[in-house]
């Protein structure tokens, strides 16, 4: 997560101090990264406790030492809720993201190795898809194949995958013109061989960054469709799903069973591109003082 | 600028029309059946005969390429169909909750853009400073937050704890009259709501756009000049700095739809984005059909006001050039 200009003037630059919050950051958000990953894979094993235990008589309990986050409605923990629908989520941001940079890659290669009315096409029906907002594209495939967990992933990868396509074909472009592929060109290598052999692994890193800040998005959209009632089944339980949950309780005015749920979306998402826009500094120190939403 | 236009509105009648036929062969792959759901548990009973009939009648029974033409040739004509699930024409749905989408989605742009721009002025005054960290790190964190979660903790906040504003709709439930200043009071929380989702995109913008001007030329020369800080920051930086931030407003479109769509429906104000989740939830084919078109006709107009802006704006672009 970087908006830190290096275009700024020598005489305001704050250069060690700013060097040592930048580490810093990338401290905290390794870690947090870190913690998110074990809780999601560990706890669920290790913890012999039911989630889905019920406890008529802990219903909606304030946070305090026993629950750190209270409980829900049904007397349910929270804390252990939201780390099992922090499990769902991110297994499907995680795959919807892997999904939607394959299907990016692939289409951002092919447009930028084939050129001409292929690209031209290609890159017009990139253009046409995002013309129709993200979250209406998915709520109709939602919508139309029933609410479940496939469609919300499919829908999910296939409207993240068109800056993927637009990043990896810019990429090729820039790349085409170098004489390591005049190189191999001349040395009689195939198209295809160019494209899979040269091309692909130098876009790879470019790819692989998209995909990391796109599991956040993808998480994101999951749980704005849980919300809405057109995500994951309930049994199932997600981020959005809980949040979704916790309206009837909000409106009676126990405030814990939506907030938390929200904050294990905002910390990992944080996190995730903390890590991500020290890494594309790493990979690309030029285009550090872009922004990185 | 009118070639412009003309150009741009001749490109998107094929975008329009590929949107809508993949609409018709979404629908047509899935293995949602209009008849089942028009007919309801009634369909439970029926002979074949009878649902071949309804087939017939509602013109389901022709491959969905011909159903589109005809949504289309009616469509140009104004009639979008029936929607199954508000029990009205779709076109009617869509005249009465416009106002109402459009109203809550200026008022929260142009808080938005205004608050946008103050913030981030402020912030690239000092780089580094706490005022900017603290704006930063703020913007960043609202970025992450899911509007809804947002919307519901404002509701928690302001209308359950403190009592100072409706929870939701459009008018007190008491009320049988629209009045404005029902109205207004109701659309501070979903339109401020709104305007925070929108924010920090654009406080990080005019951030960044106003700390470059800040190092160049023009802004020293004020400086040399002995004008005013004032004057430097909203005469010279702003200026230049804003330019590139007031071309992306129109692309932000997009967006805006999306924390529409989820913020109406928290707020149950009647606009066109609660009605879309309201005919996905029951599958209301005409009404999706006509407001994924309409969305997608917002984003292309969207995107033709930020390229006259950045014209109009910008002395050195040519509009023969774009």
């Amino acid at each position: 997560m970087t908006c830190d200009s290096a275009a700024e003037p020598a005489w305001r630059s704050y250069g060690t101090s700013r060097r040592a919050t930048r580490a810093v950051r990338v401290r905290v958000s390794a870690a947090l990264v870190a913690a998110t990953v074990l809780a999601v894979l560990l706890v669920p094993p290790l913890v012999q406790l039911d989630q889905q235990a019920v406890d008529l008589s802990a219903k909606l309990l304030p946070p305090s030492w026993a629950h750190p986050f209270g409980t829900d409605d049904l007397g349910r923990d929270l804390l252990l809720r939201c780390v099992y629908g922090l499990r769902v989520s991110l297994l499907v941001g995680v795959v919807a993201a892997l999904a939607a940079t394959v299907l990016g890659t692939a289409v951002g290669v092919s447009a930028g190795v084939l050129g001409g009315w292929v690209d031209r096409g290609v890159m017009r029906v990139v253009d046409t898809v995002s013309s129709v907002p993200h979250l209406l594209l998915g709520i109709f495939i939602v919508a139309m194949f029933r609410p479940g967990v496939w469609p919300v992933a499919v829908s999910v990868a296939l409207t993240h995958w068109l800056s993927t396509a637009r990043i990896v074909r810019a990429e090729v472009l820039s790349l085409r013109s170098r004489p390591y592929i005049d190189a191999a060109v001349s040395g009689g290598a195939s198209r295809w061989r160019v494209a899979v052999r040269h091309l692909l692994p130098a876009v790879l890193p470019q790819a692989a960054l998209a995909a990391v800040l796109m599991v956040p998005h993808a998480m994101w959209h999951e749980s704005a469709l849980s919300f809405l009632g057109l995500g994951l089944p309930t049994h199932l339980a997600s981020l959005g799903n809980l949040i979704q949950g916790a309206r009837g309780s909000l409106l009676a005015g126990q405030w814990w069973p939506t907030l938390f749920p929200g904050l294990f979306i905002i910390v990992p998402t944080l996190a995730i591109a903390g890590l991500a826009g020290a890494w594309r500094e790493r990979i690309n120190p030029r285009r550090r003082s872009e922004l990185m939403l | 600028m009118a070639r412009l236009t003309g150009r741009r509105l001749l490109f998107a009648v094929p975008v329009l029309l590929v949107v809508t036929f993949g609409v018709f062969a979404t629908a047509a792959a899935s293995p949602f059946d209009p008849v089942k759901a028009y007919a309801g548990t009634a369909a439970l009973g029926a002979d074949a005969g009878t649902l071949a009939r309804l087939r017939e009648n509602m013109g389901v029974d022709q491959p969905f390429a011909s159903r589109w033409w005809h949504w289309l040739t009616a469509a140009l004509t104004g009639d979008l169909g029936q929607s199954s699930v508000l029990r009205q024409p779709v076109a009617q749905v869509i005249g009465e909750r416009l106002v109402w989408s459009s109203l809550l989605c200026a008022v929260a742009f142009a808080v938005a853009v205004l608050t946008g721009t103050v913030l981030g002025v402020l912030a690239a005054r000092r780089p580094g400073s706490t005022l900017d960290r603290l704006v930063t790190s703020l913007a960043y964190s609202l970025e992450a937050a899911p509007v809804f979660w947002l919307a519901l903790l404002a509701i928690w906040l302001f209308a359950l704890q403190l009592d100072l504003l409706p929870a939701g709709g459009l008018t007190d439930t008491a009320s049988e009259q629209v009045t404005p200043g029902q109205v207004a009071s109701h659309l501070v929380l979903p339109a401020g709501v709104l305007a925070v989702s929108q924010l920090p995109w654009f406080t990080l913008y005019v951030r960044q756009g106003v700390g470059d001007a800040l190092a160049e030329d023009p802004v020293r020369g004020a400086r040399a000049r002995g004008l005013s800080e004032t004057t430097v920051l909203f005469g010279h930086a702003l200026r230049s700095g804003l330019l590139p931030v007031l071309t992306l407003i129109g692309s932000r479109v997009p967006e805006l739809i999306t924390g529409a769509l989820l913020v109406e429906s928290v707020f149950s104000w009647p606009g066109i984005a609660a009605a879309t989740v309201e005919a996905a939830t029951a599958v209301d084919f005409p009404l999706l059909a006509a407001l994924s078109t309409l969305a997608t006709a917002a984003v292309l107009v969207g995107n033709l006001l930020a390229d006259l802006l950045y014209g109009l704006f910008d002395p050195r672009v040519k509009f023969s050039d774009m």
